[in-house]
């Protein structure tokens, strides 16, 4: 494939890139990434990988745009409320970049669906508000090997880590089962400082080319935390739990798991 | 060295192209060629006669010449010498 002269000015800064170049544009060309919500996490990154040409870009997400969204979900408009989110994005999405086609999903995840959805994508990114999808995309990924790149925010605070399957730990080495229903706050009772999610949701983005190009080193075995009043990234080792549920050498979850709908009463 | 018999694998002609993308055409045609291959680009804007042989360097390539041909037009000849 020939890059067309349109693609050779819009993908120029990334072309004279010595670790991008022609082949790591057509890569990021054939591409296909799934991104999980496409809410405060989910419009940057869907956003920036238009921006950058991901070809198939698939969002998952079965509400609709509310003006309480727009302080933070910057792929929708005053224009797009009601709209479904998934379809709000893809009309954004695609008028950013015609090379791009978005996958609008209207669906929420289950144990049921997961496997279908995902087994079209090579990278899938958690951009999701609530644990029971959290740990249902880890346990789905994990199962597939397909390379995931989580992002979670909450006030002023938020955190990025790439889990890939068999090379590292997942979701469940950190944290093996979900915190009690109503433990951990939602956005909705806690609030969110409306850019946070951008800054979160551009370093999973990165993560995601860092993944297509084959460079640099994947954030794997660490969780990069951004504390926004503070200032500060710091990093935390995940050490890789033999006995993981799902990861670990005798794997007791085999199967997916449909955690209770009471966890997402408050998202 | 006489630079008509300088072995060149291919000629790359961005007569009339700009910034940047002087620059993006020759460092695509740059990963056309193999390393060890020798590129020739010519060109007519100014400023691009003296970035592309640095930016050539900078990616870790050779430039073996760059040379005016005539008062608006310059040759410069790369030798790939890194894999993309």
């Amino acid at each position: 494939m020939d890059f067309t002269e349109e693609q050779l000015k819009r993908y120029s800064r990334h072309i004279i890139l010595p670790e991008v170049g022609g082949k790591g544009q057509k890569r990021i060309l054939n591409a296909r990434v799934l991104v999980v919500g496409a809410g405060g996490l989910g419009c940057p990154v869907g956003y920036y990988l238009a921006a950058a040409g991901v070809g198939t870009i698939g969002m998952v997400d079965n509400d609709s745009v509310e003006l309480s969204n727009l302080q933070r979900q910057i792929a929708h408009s005053t224009r797009t409320i009601g709209v479904n989110k998934a379809e709000s994005a893809k009309q954004t999405f695609e008028a950013l970049n015609p090379d791009v086609s978005v996958i609008p999903i209207k669906d929420r995840l289950n144990s049921k669906n997961i496997l279908d959805i995902i087994k079209d994508y090579d990278i899938v990114v958690d951009g999701t508000d609530n644990f029971p999808t959290r740990y249902l995309i880890n346990d789905a990924c994990v199962m597939t090997k397909k390379p995931l790149v989580s992002g979670a925010i909450l006030r002023f605070e938020g955190q990025v880590t790439t889990i890939l399957p068999g090379d590292g730990p997942c979701y469940r080495c950190l944290f093996e089962e979900p915190p009690p229903p109503g433990l951990v706050p939602s956005c909705q009772e806690a609030g969110v400082l409306g850019v946070l999610p951008g800054v979160i949701g551009a370093l999973q983005a990165t993560e995601v080319l860092k993944l297509i190009l084959g460079k640099g080193k994947p954030l794997k075995g660490e969780l990069l935390i951004y504390d926004a009043l503070g200032a500060n990234f710091r990093k935390v080792k995940i050490p890789k739990n033999e006995d993981c549920p799902v990861c670990g050498k005798e794997p007791r979850i085999r199967e997916l798991v449909d955690y209770t709908e009471e966890y997402c009463s408050l998202t | 060295m006489n630079n008509n018999k300088m072995k060149v694998d291919k000629t790359l002609d961005i007569r009339g192209e700009i910034c940047p993308y002087t620059l993006v055409k020759t460092k695509l045609a740059v990963e056309d060629i193999e390393v060890g291959q020798v590129l020739e680009v010519i060109l007519d804007y100014p400023e691009a006669a003296d970035s592309i042989p640095k930016a050539m360097l900078n990616y870790g390539n050779s430039v073996l010449k760059v040379e005016k041909i005539n008062p608006k037009e310059w040759r410069i000849i790369i030798r790939k010498e890194v894999e993309d």
